[in-house]
């Protein structure tokens, strides 16, 4: 089966939609604005004369191409998404509704303070959310993602050391199986990185780790459940030694969703730590974005915390705004305009609310009890990569499908006909042809076995040996079948250009922009 | 909880098929200790009413620009927002998709990505864009990164017009890489002699176009002085209506561009989330941060996008990659791509016209008060003015009377107090005639 054999190319449903750029109706707009008073110009020489060439379009062409685009994506609100280590949980409109109150979508960064003590007392409430669940010092709000929080944690373990004459250590050990972010920070905090191998049993090797903590170390990266979807049970060991090296034990907390309410990270030794709201806590991913990451630090990091910070004074809230001034003078410095992820962090509040203590406990314990529900299913079929229960993702390896001629990646996109959004593929990198799948606490019972009875079926029919060629031309269903990655890497092309080229201003060289 | 689809039959039929008795089994493997320190004082779950209760006194105890005439900015700025755009970006396929890793079911958010790309080299006049970062604070300090890369200098020059947040956020960061960054002092006139800064030392110098006190300058001389020197101009462009009726940095001969997109994509909502805007020249894509969306085939010979080049990124180069940067801020970036699709190039430079406009007449309506000055120069939809008393007293004084009129120059640079008394105003397409009557009298009022 290819393509549709439709004149339009068209497949039902399934719509094929244009670029912009081509629907381009020179003079429509999709907005009507008042006339423009008479008033004098104040551009001096610097008007710009040059058509832009953005294309126009009246709203309901507009409403309709990005309506079919979104068709054309698979997302939460449609099915599972059982993607490890992104914690694709259900996203409660209730947290939309709340940001997006006049009182807290329509303030500005720069009002007087007195006019946003809501929001001051907003970031406050998830700030203590966020401490008394990890049990931390304090929490630095304001970085705008995950890797972006690791950086924060990390800026502070520098300057803690460089304020007790440390400097000299530019050590991070991180392990083979973090993901990629913690060694792109670790070098971004200008850390150089050595990796730690992972046991046979999918855990960090503490021989190894011990061996290398000389006083060139400054800080120990370590994912906690880690990538294998296990918690390092040596971790308070860990910690110990990491300490008593003169090191700080930073924890990566994009898995924080499977500890939630049952223990705090304090209590394991931790020195720092990011949490994804956009994981743990429910802000939505947006196909890439936006989230947050604030980092819970200890109280020998809590002073290091950049700006800006909310101060609660007698009877009102204040904001910290610069280092030396109303922070202190310790703090690094500042990662993030403004005032952090504000709207992230009404979602967030929203949904802790919701949830409360005993809510957030139920959710972590649901969404390891939905991993190993998997795990136990699929083991039917499937070979699990460590032995034992897991935490709130598992991951397999490729072994069951040896000599069948279906790698990992045919599964996964064999999946995607069956209506399911795949696991991730390959990572960790310690696991071959790993198969990672996090199914989340917001999945019933029934979703996951739909998933693992297509997930077997297609198993077995791996397992009969001649069907190589049949999951490698899947996926046929979907609303494209495999993309070419090398051609698209190869030379890319990255924008749309008009088929001829009528200004020289860009450099450009004319390009058929559709086949 | 409604958040949780399992019943307690589920749970007792799933715990048999594990082959455990409770969940609580499932956390055997955190230290016995640490479970049992786990105490919290903490509220319990609450019904939507009461959480929407909570929150709606929360908010009732801020002063939203929905209820005050405002003339706020200093890179982040009220513009009107179409109904369909906020229902765009609520439709769940987007809203709840993650980033488009199996590009066969994301063809949405990648297409999306595409025309985004090419809007942005469009407004900017580059040839390149990426798929977003996370505000134009960072997309600065990873522009200056980047110049530290193509260049292999480690020396950067930061204006005094640029935002007091990008100069800080791109300090911070450089810093930590021993990268020397010196920013020049504020320059609320617009003065500052950067050409006869620029040496062979330099990997890069800043500016921002409108200027943080509002000023628009064009950068095409420096820009040749830093080509000479073998630097990149860096021009940042926090107010992106303004490319509707100003000429862009690309036509300047900038070698980077960077941004904040909050304008045109999303409400204030108190400084974040915004969207990072970035554009480069073409010989500069492999030093780029972020992802980036290309065009292809696929099986069938249909066209497709893909994300691409990420042999550039973390999660393949690890230690090497050229940002940390993973999550970024797609939905903002899709919600700006529907409002530039919305406005298309007429309504793009009708917005740009309406805003000049309104804050020409209010530059005039300033003026006219006694004491008032409006600093001078070509400005786009902001300024600064000068009052005979401090800015920021006059600015709490003018809440207590429910206008938001303007941002004192002095909540950035405390430590500079001979610009204790200027105040930096923004006019868009929202501000009525009465608004700007009601805060002209106000100020009027405060300043005799």
């Amino acid at each position: 089966m290819t393509a549709a054999d439709t004149t339009t190319g068209n497949a039902g449903l399934a719509i094929e939609q244009a670029l912009i750029f081509e629907q381009n109706t020179d003079s429509a707009t999709g907005v009507d604005l008042a006339p423009v008073p008479h008033t004098r110009r104040k551009l001096g020489a610097l008007e710009r004369k040059a058509p832009i060439g953005l294309p126009g379009m009246a709203e309901p062409e507009v409403v309709r191409h990005y309506t079919r685009l979104s068709q054309k994506n698979y997302s939460i609100d449609t099915g599972f998404y059982p993607l490890g280590s992104c914690t694709m949980k259900h996203n409660p409109r209730l947290n939309e509704k709340m940001a997006r109150l006049p009182g807290f979508a329509e303030i500005h960064p720069f009002q007087p303070v007195a006019t946003v003590q809501g929001a001051l007392e907003v970031t406050d409430q998830l700030a203590k959310w966020l401490t008394a669940l990890t049990g931390m010092a304090g929490v630095a709000m304001s970085p705008a993602a995950g890797a972006h929080g690791e950086l924060c944690g990390l800026l502070c373990i520098r300057s803690a050391h460089e304020a007790k004459g440390q400097g000299h250590r530019r050590i991070v050990l991180v392990p083979e199986s973090a993901h990629g972010t913690n060694p792109a920070t670790a070098t971004l905090a200008g850390y150089q990185v050595e990796s730690i191998p992972a046991t046979a049993s999918g855990h960090v090797d503490f021989a190894a780790l011990k061996a290398r903590l000389r006083n060139d170390v400054a800080a120990v990266m370590i994912t906690n459940p880690n990538t294998c979807g296990l918690f390092e049970t040596e971790c308070i060991e860990i910690a110990a030694a990491v300490h008593a090296a003169g090191a700080y034990f930073y924890m990566d907390g994009a898995n924080f969703n499977a500890l939630v309410g049952r223990v705090r990270i304090a209590d394991l030794g931790v020195d720092a730590m990011h949490i994804n709201l956009h994981k743990t806590f429910s802000q939505p991913h947006g196909g890439g974005g936006p989230g947050a990451g604030p980092t819970v630090l200890s109280a020998a990091l809590a002073d290091f915390a950049p700006v800006p910070f909310v101060v609660a004074n007698a009877g009102a809230y204040g904001v910290a705004e610069h280092v030396g001034r109303d922070a202190g003078k310790a703090a690094f410095g500042r990662m993030k305009g403004f005032q952090g992820q504000f709207g992230v962090y009404v979602r967030s509040l929203s949904y802790i609310l919701a949830l409360g203590i005993d809510g957030l406990r139920q959710a972590s314990g649901d969404a390891v009890l939905n991993a190993n529900y998997l795990r136990a299913k699929l083991s039917a079929e499937l070979t699990p990569a460590f032995p034992g229960l897991c935490m709130h993702e598992v991951v397999f390896d490729d072994t069951w499908l040896k000599g069948t001629g279906v790698a990992t990646l045919d599964i996964a996109k064999a999946l995607i006909d069956e209506g399911f959004h795949p696991m991730t593929m390959y990572f960790p990198l310690v696991v071959h042809g790993a198969l990672l799948m996090e199914p989340t606490e917001t999945e019933s019972k029934a979703t996951l076995d739909q998933f693992a009875a297509a997930l077997l079926a297609l198993a077995r029919r791996a397992k009969r040996g001649d069907q190589a060629e049949w999951f490698k031309a899947a996926p046929r269903l979907a609303p494209r079948r495999r993309l070419d990655e090398t051609k698209a890497a190869r030379k890319p092309v990255l924008r749309w250009r008009p088929v001829e080229s009528h200004a020289g201003g860009n450099g450009g060289t004319a390009r058929q922009a559709a086949e | 909880m409604r958040y949780l689809p399992l019943s307690d039959a589920n749970r007792r039929d799933m715990l048999a098929a594990v082959g455990v008795k409770s969940i609580d089994d499932l956390f055997a493997d955190i230290p016995a200790a640490a479970r049992a320190a786990a105490r919290f004082e903490l509220p319990n779950t609450q019904g939507e009413l009461e959480v929407e209760r909570h929150m709606s006194k929360l908010a009732a105890k801020n002063l939203p620009m929905s209820d005050a005439p405002s003339f706020l900015g200093c890179g982040n700025y009220r513009h009107h927002s179409p109904a369909s755009l906020d229902y765009l970006i609520q439709r769940g396929e987007f809203l709840t998709a993650y980033t488009p890793y199996q590009p066969e079911i994301a063809q949405g958010t990648l297409q999306a990505i595409y025309e985004f790309q090419t809007q942005v080299t469009l407004i900017t006049g580059m040839e390149v864009a990426n798929a977003s970062m996370y505000d134009g604070a960072t997309a600065c300090a990873e522009a200056a990164a980047m110049a530290c890369r193509v260049t292999k200098r480690a020396k950067v020059l930061l204006s005094g017009g640029l935002h007091p947040h990008y100069r800080d956020v791109t300090s911070t960061s450089l810093r930590f890489l021993d990268i020397q960054c010196d920013a020049l002092a504020p320059d609320p006139l617009g003065i500052e002699d950067l050409i006869g800064r620029v040496g062979q030392d330099l990997a890069c110098v800043i500016v921002q176009t409108p200027g943080f006190f509002g000023h628009l300058n064009d950068f095409t001389a420096l820009a040749a002085a830093c080509h000479a020197a073998g630097a990149l101009l860096i021009v940042a462009v926090p107010e992106p209506v303004s490319l509707g009726l100003v000429k862009p940095p690309g036509e300047m001969g900038a070698d980077i561009v960077i941004g904040d997109g909050q304008s045109l994509a999303t409400p204030s909502s108190f400084g974040g989330p915004g969207v990072g805007l970035f554009a480069t020249r073409e010989k500069f894509l492999r030093q780029m941060p972020g992802r980036l969306a290309g065009e292809t085939t696929d099986e069938d010979g249909r066209r497709g996008w893909v994300l691409t080049l990420s042999t550039r990124e973390q999660h393949i180069r690890r230690e090497k990659a050229t940002s940390n940067i993973c999550t970024n801020s797609g939905l903002i970036a899709l919600a700006f791509s529907i409002h530039l699709t919305l406005l298309g190039e007429k309504g793009f430079r009708h917005l740009a016209e309406l805003n000049h406009a309104t804050a020409v007449s209010l530059a005039e309506k300033l003026e006219g008060i006694k004491g008032v000055k409006v600093l001078p120069g070509a400005f786009f939809n902001e300024f600064a003015v000068t009052l005979p008393k401090p800015a920021a007293a006059a600015v709490d004084e003018l809440a207590r009377r429910c206008i938001l009129g303007g941002v004192p120059a002095s909540r950035f640079y405390p430590s500079y107090p001979e610009l204790a008394n200027v105040l930096i105003v923004a006019a868009t397409e929202m501000n009525t005639e009465s608004d700007i009557a009601a805060f002209a009298g106000a100020l009027k009022e405060i300043v005799s």
